[in-house]
């Protein structure tokens, strides 16, 4: 018990004290300063821009940024739908397994271009290593394009009247180079010294000690998940994902794992901190996003530790907690905790199965998912949280009677009807989904082509449980985050193309929206600090952002989890 | 249009850099393993029965036995049961587990039965129980294998590890590098 505690406080822990000196060398990394891996990087950028005829010196507007961003996206989609519609016939094909239909293959590349890894498929039976490795380029680009556009928020900051964000390609293609490849690297050694594979053989026929004959699927996994965790994007090379032993094969890679995902989004605020030269804002950032973060653990953790009610009825030994869905190599308490970072992050990769954890640890993992600006994806996160600041600030300015200011602008009524809109597009999208869902199961609806059967055939579970199973799905689709009561049968077109939409808006309108708040103040006058300034990173200040994330985040969908995790909540005990 | 060109030819570059260069050190750093990048595996009188990380089925009486798993231990797959505490097929499924369990182990009490032998592990492929679940089968062990109850314990307190010197998270035992120590007694 003590030393798993331990084991959780090392987790967060080392994931800051090694992510603050990685914040000083991400800001200098944008700030265009000298840092010690130029000599590798600096040629081969030059040498790609060169070759694709792209100008990374210009200073581009918040507009054309954004073009730029949207335009290399649109590429990366039809590019890897191709892919994975061809697999099959493509090379690095050991398993033969088929190409994806077309709805799988639409939902699966919208999935990863978005950072999300929704994984409407297994890895094990769904792709080649060749659409694999499509997959693992998704995740490196996707993280370097949320951490770009979060880049481009900073420089919108410091700017004084000028409508001049920077350059998108050269903050993504350093993201890429400086900061998500060295450190996918370093993982990625640690994870194959540790047992994870890295070969392009396919599965392996055994026969067991016992003498059953079963197969054993293998692939290069340790490349494939050192990514997918420092980009947060968290979609898992087999099926089980984290769960799986070959993924993350003993306590030891847990930890690393976990570090790997929470260490950008860190990293990230005190970027700000350093690039802005504002620490103080950073730290009172981090200090407000830790509050939520810690509200979300702690309950999860007490209520897989005790147990499930229902087990207990059973009058069986239960004193290590809620074992369904966890392996014993983690625990349970390393497990709990796993299941909140990634969903407060947008990673959504998995140690234990979600769908059957306890219904109170359900409603925060969903929670995590719905306030999703609590730390946050590889650069979307902070993204997430300007708009509550935007949002607070106006509140905060209405209070005092004061104009609202935010780093020295004037907010006006422009950028607080963007702010309001994208904050709503969040529930909306959510409440919508799941209503759509759950009018269809409610019913019973024959689905015909959508499903291929009645709509409840699609929950793993009955009752309040079926509930969540959807309304977790559209939640992780619009949080871009990937993880899943995975019982769901979501791979079929009504899943697939509902989700995919959803993942799409819930991605770049987030992204857009920000931008153009940023923008539109980077090109106002500066107004220097007064006595009369509102103060941005105090105590006062830090509450009133959160009470507006609490208000619009959450109170927007205690209903929803009243009907589906509490109820059940209720019902077991 | 211009910006489609570049920027395709941007991803093609990208592409061989983060997809091409970054697959093939590690591949070539894998070289120097053991394994040589592949999974690790568990030999026993000169064939090969497993690999130290994927968790195999045991239901024959001589053995310890793992967690059940969603997947049957085919590690073609994985994954959990992703059945939810409320569902009442599951509780069930367990109340047969634990009957069945108890029926093969009559000298055990319910109460110390550990809930993780009755209950499917994340990945289906769990290689791993707590001393605590393996302690409780010694017994039956021993008596199958007409050898001392002492000396299977012994064993599993053998093969009992202790993740990063015993400082942090939880022992566990591998079920299938045990049940290869108690065919090689």
């Amino acid at each position: 018990m003590l030393t798993e505690i331990l084991g959780v406080v090392v987790m967060f822990v080392a994931t800051l004290l090694l992510a603050y000196p990685l914040g000083k060398y991400i800001s200098n990394v944008y700030a265009g300063k000298k840092t010690f891996l130029d000599v590798v990087f600096a040629p081969l950028e030059r040498l790609f821009f060169r070759v694709s005829g792209i100008d990374d010196q210009k200073e581009m507007s918040w507009q054309a940024n954004l073009y730029a961003m949207l335009t290399i996206n649109a590429v990366w989609f039809v590019l890897c739908f191709v892919v994975l519609v061809m697999q099959g016939v493509l090379p690095l094909n050991p398993d033969k397994n088929p190409s994806m239909s077309a709805d799988l293959a639409f939902n699966t590349a919208i999935s990863f271009v978005v950072n999300c890894n929704l994984q409407h498929y297994s890895g094990e039976s769904g792709l080649s290593y060749f659409g694999q490795m499509m997959l693992m380029f998704l995740q490196f680009v996707s993280a370097g394009t949320g951490m770009a556009v979060c880049a481009m928020l900073f420089k919108a900051m410091l700017q004084k009247g000028k409508n001049e964000l920077g350059n998108f390609y050269s903050f993504f293609l350093k993201s890429c180079t400086r900061v998500l490849l060295p450190l996918s690297f370093i993982v990625a050694v640690i994870l194959l010294f540790n047992g994870s594979p890295m070969t392009w053989a396919g599965k392996e026929n055994l026969i067991t000690l016992q003498g059953d004959t079963v197969q054993v699927s293998q692939g290069p996994v340790a490349g494939f998940v050192a990514i997918k965790h420092i980009g947060t994007n968290g979609g898992g090379f087999f099926g089980a994902n984290s769960a799986h032993p070959l993924e993350n094969p003993n306590y030891f890679t847990n930890i690393v794992q976990m570090i790997a995902q929470m260490i950008v989004p860190f990293a990230m605020i005190f970027a700000l901190g350093f690039y802005l030269n504002r620490k103080r804002l950073a730290w009172n950032i981090f200090a407000v996003m830790s509050i939520g973060f810690w509200l979300l653990v702690l309950p999860t953790l007490y209520t897989e530790m005790q147990g499930s009610p229902t087990i207990a009825r059973t009058g069986i030994m239960q004193n290590v907690g809620a074992m369904e869905g966890k392996e014993v190599r983690f625990g349970v308490m390393a497990s709990a905790y796993w299941s909140i970072a990634t969903t407060v992050i947008s990673t959504g990769s998995v140690n234990s199965m979600h769908d059957s954890a306890m219904p109170i640890s359900g409603a925060m993992q969903m929670l995590a998912m719905m306030t999703n600006c609590f730390y946050g994806g590889c650069g979307v996160g902070i993204l997430n949280y300007y708009v509550f600041i935007i949002l607070a600030v106006f509140i905060s300015g209405l209070m005092v009677g004061r104009t609202p200011e935010f780093l020295g602008k004037k907010v006006e009524a422009k950028e607080v009807k963007i702010a309001a809109l994208v904050a709503i597009l969040h529930p909306l999208f959510i409440l919508a989904g799941t209503a759509l869902a759950t009018y269809f199961a409610s019913q019973n609806t024959e689905m015909g082509v959508w499903y291929g059967g009645k709509a409840t055939g699609w929950l793993n579970n009955p009752n309040y449980h079926g509930f969540s199973e959807m309304l977790y799905e559209y939640t992780s689709a619009s949080a871009n985050n990937g993880s899943g009561f995975e019982g769901l049968g979501d791979n079929n077109l009504f899943w697939n193309i509902t989700t995919g939409i959803i993942l799409l808006l819930s991605r770049f309108l987030p992204i857009i929206a920000p931008i153009a708040i940023a923008g539109a103040l980077a090109q106002k006058k500066y107004i220097p600090e007064s006595a009369g300034t509102l103060q941005t990173d105090n105590a006062t200040f830090g509450t009133m952002v959160f009470v507006v994330i609490f208000i619009i985040a959450a109170l927007s969908f205690f209903p929803a989890l009243a009907l589906g995790p509490f109820a059940e909540y209720f019902s077991t005990i | 249009m211009k910006t489609i060109f570049s920027t395709t030819i941007l991803t093609l570059l990208m592409l061989t850099l983060f997809v091409g260069v970054y697959s093939v050190v590690l591949t070539g750093i894998a070289q120097v393993l053991p394994t040589a990048g592949k999974i690790q595996l568990i030999q026993h009188k000169g064939k090969t029965v497993g690999y130290q990380n994927v968790g195999q089925a045991f239901n024959k009486p001589q053995y310890f036995w793992g967690r059940p798993s969603a997947v049957n231990y085919n590690a073609a797959g994985s994954g959990g049961s992703n059945k939810a505490i409320s569902n009442l097929d599951y509780q069930k499924e367990v109340q047969a587990r634990i009957e069945a369990f108890l029926q093969a182990h009559t000298y055990l009490q319910k109460k110390d039965l550990p809930a993780e032998l009755v209950t499917a592990s994340g990945s289906g492929l769990d290689p791993h129980i707590s001393p605590t679940s393996a302690l409780v089968q010694a017994r039956r062990v021993a008596q199958v294998r007409k050898i001392s109850e002492q000396k299977v314990i012994a064993l599993v307190h053998k093969h009992t590890e202790r993740p990063m010197n015993g400082l942090l998270g939880i022992p566990v035992v591998n079920v299938l590098a045990l049940n290869v120590a108690l065919d090689e007694l």
